[in-house]
């Protein structure tokens, strides 16, 4: 009951001197705000890079054999990267003793792609990525058709000049006809359009859609790699476990085939989705370890923000305690009443972060491409902060308050 | 013996101030009956506001017994005190004292909410007090939109609402003009013909002449206790 009747006072309070509460409750504002924005748009940011980044990248249970890794998580140094391009490429025979040794089922597709103009009908589209590849990168790479057909395996091996295209080709050049059966050209070659792919969305801003996919030894071939070689060699196994051995299964295979001696180490690379996110995750533990110090420090300089306008407050309010002790309020009913005071100051101010935290989260994503993902139990943890912070707060200044001798306090003016 | 509401036997106030200790009250016996209607005068430094503190039990005596309504107050603890205060006593003040940002209701309601009574009956007490000082229609008025004189009863309304064993004022009508003064001291009249027991401290002895029975106190001591024929009492 008594509670109920602090939280009252505390609001009207609030509400007759909005800009001093205002401002006392700015700090807790911040902190909150802070706390939510970041780990929404982190949370946000680790569904995008497991979800989209690494299974639109590199596939699901996937990897791709490399002279060198695709997406390294920064720190190389100049001798490591020369290193690595004097590497050896990725040759046939390599490819075709990793896809018959290997005990574990898996499907496998030989992988090169370029940058190359696509015409039709006069209209030209630049820099598309043409991707050569075998029939299975439809499976590997999950791309749903949206019309017509996949190339065929025996298209595939034959270099049947056919292609599948991704939907802002479907979208920019054929605006509204069906690509269906027109015939294109790649840097000038001639290419049937067999299939359309579904839109695949974007990543970080960069279209995943503007791509042509051929057979690996049709045509454009000769553009897209040198004959023999192979940008990356994809590997799908069934399961995450399965691609374990897989990994250990082709490194056995491409170190026979390499003659490394043992206390060589491997030539080649083998980009999994999760060694793509590797720098990602360093960069979300580094903020999920920042963002506790930054919380406090910001909720320290908030419980001292408010544990001074507390004091003030008890300071002015003097008489008013005098009367309410003249009327029977016993020490601990003052001291309830301003550690409510400052708590509900507090979690106001921690409701308005939960406010602004959100809307900022909601700003990232309708200006980003990162889908910012409200985390609840960041929301929760911000209202219990707001609590804690203000009953902190409020604990010295309403211990003064009740102490005060209630003569001394009803002679104030 | 037993209708004596107020029994005190010599009591003493020493202040330490620094080095120096002030006897503010050296051996004071005074005892209220029941419906008494008293006023305690004296001029400044006689130890009047001593006593009223010490009667209203926000001070506790330096020796002596203070016993209220059945109860020895003077070695009570401050919460045991606070308690007492808000079931025994009904203060008014020269300065009104009420909360400025709650209304009459709200104010008046205060020693319920410390009395721990549940919404519901506080508010229809409060009315009801307040009906009682004849506001019944300035309920959700606030401190400043009353006239003195209304903002003292509001004050007689919460100081009425626990059904004190004692009504104590100190100088009620030092705030007020002599029309608005005669107002409150009707209040009071009518309030001592309904059974109350008043206790008023005053240095103005127009005012005083209003109470039954007159205690003047002199450098810390009784120095006249008299019956007022004039008084409403007699």
């Amino acid at each position: 009951m008594l509670i109920r009747d602090a939280i009252g006072e505390a609001l009207q309070t609030i509400r007759t001197q909005k800009l001093k509460s205002f401002f006392s409750l700015v700090g807790v504002l911040i902190g909150v705000t802070f706390l939510i924005a970041v780990v929404s748009i982190v949370q946000g940011m680790n569904v995008y890079m497991e979800d989209r980044f690494a299974n639109k990248l590199v596939g699901l249970n996937t990897f791709q054999l490399r002279r060198m890794p695709n997406f390294n998580s920064g720190n190389v140094t100049e001798d490591e990267w020369r290193g690595w391009l004097r590497r050896p490429r990725i040759n046939y025979a390599e490819a075709a003793a990793v896809q018959t040794r290997m005990k574990t089922p898996a499907i496998y597709s030989r992988w090169c792609s370029d940058n190359l103009p696509v015409t039709w009908s006069g209209k030209t589209a630049k820099q598309v990525d043409v991707w050569t590849a075998d029939a299975d990168i439809f499976r590997i790479k999950n791309l749903d058709l949206a019309t017509g057909r996949m190339f065929t395996p025996q298209e595939a091996r034959a270099g049947v000049p056919v292609a599948v295209v991704g939907w802002d080709l479907t979208d920019r050049l054929f605006q509204g006809v069906d690509p269906v059966g027109k015939e294109i050209a790649i840097e000038g070659l001639p290419f049937r359009i067999v299939g359309t792919v579904q839109k695949q969305g974007s990543l970080f801003g960069i279209s995943l859609d503007k791509f042509v996919l051929v057979p690996f030894d049709s045509p454009v071939h000769r553009y897209a790699c040198r004959l023999g070689f192979m940008d990356e060699f994809h590997v799908q196994a069934k399961s995450a476990a399965e691609m374990k051995i897989t990994l250990e299964e082709t490194r056995e295979t491409m170190r026979i085939e390499r003659r490394l001696r043992p206390q060589q180490e491997d030539n080649f690379a083998m980009q999994t989705a999760e060694g793509a996110l590797e720098g990602w995750n360093k960069i979300s533990a580094i903020l999920f370890t920042a963002l506790p110090a930054l919380v406090s420090i910001s909720l320290l300089v908030a419980c001292i923000v408010i544990m001074n306008i507390i004091l003030i407050a008890v300071a002015e309010r003097t008489l008013e305690i005098g009367i309410r002790k003249a009327l029977g309020a016993k020490r601990r009913e003052i001291l309830a009443q301003f550690i409510v005071e400052s708590a509900t100051l507090s979690t106001l101010g921690a409701a308005l972060g939960i406010g602004t935290g959100i809307g900022l989260a909601f700003l990232v994503r309708a200006t980003t491409p990162l889908p910012a993902a409200i985390a609840p139990w960041s929301v929760g943890l911000g209202v219990f902060l707001g609590v804690v912070v203000g009953m902190t707060a409020g604990v010295y200044p309403a211990s003064r308050a009740a102490r005060l001798d209630p003569i001394e306090a009803l002679r104030q003016e | 013996m037993s209708d004596l509401v107020i029994q005190i036997r010599d009591l003493t106030r020493v202040y330490e101030m620094g080095a120096e200790t002030v006897q503010a009250l050296r051996g004071v016996t005074i005892g209220i009956r029941r419906n008494e209607y008293v006023a305690i005068m004296g001029p400044s430094g006689s130890g009047k506001s001593t006593l009223m503190n010490l009667i209203g039990c926000l001070d506790t005596p330096t020796s002596g017994e203070y016993w209220l309504n059945g109860q020895e107050v003077s070695r009570m603890g401050d919460d045991a005190l606070a308690r007492v205060r808000n079931r025994e006593i009904g203060f008014v003040f020269q300065t009104f004292n009420l909360l400025p940002r709650a209304t009459a209701l709200q104010n008046v309601e205060l020693p319920l909410v410390y009395g721990g009574i549940g919404s519901r009956e506080r508010k229809q007490r409060a009315t009801e007090a307040l009906s009682r000082v004849g506001l019944a229609d300035r309920m959700d008025h606030r401190p400043n939109e009353l006239s003195g004189g209304q903002r003292q009863r509001v004050a007689i309304a919460r100081a009425l609402v626990n059904r004190p064993a004692i009504l104590l004022a100190d100088e009620p009508t030092g705030n007020l003009d002599s029309a608005t003064s005669e107002e409150i001291m009707r209040v009071f009249a009518s309030l001592h013909a309904q059974g109350q027991t008043v206790i008023m401290v005053t240095h103005e002895a127009d005012i005083a002449a209003h109470a039954a029975r007159v205690v003047v106190l002199r450098d810390g001591r009784v120095a006249s206790d008299t019956v007022n024929r004039q008084g409403a009492a007699a």
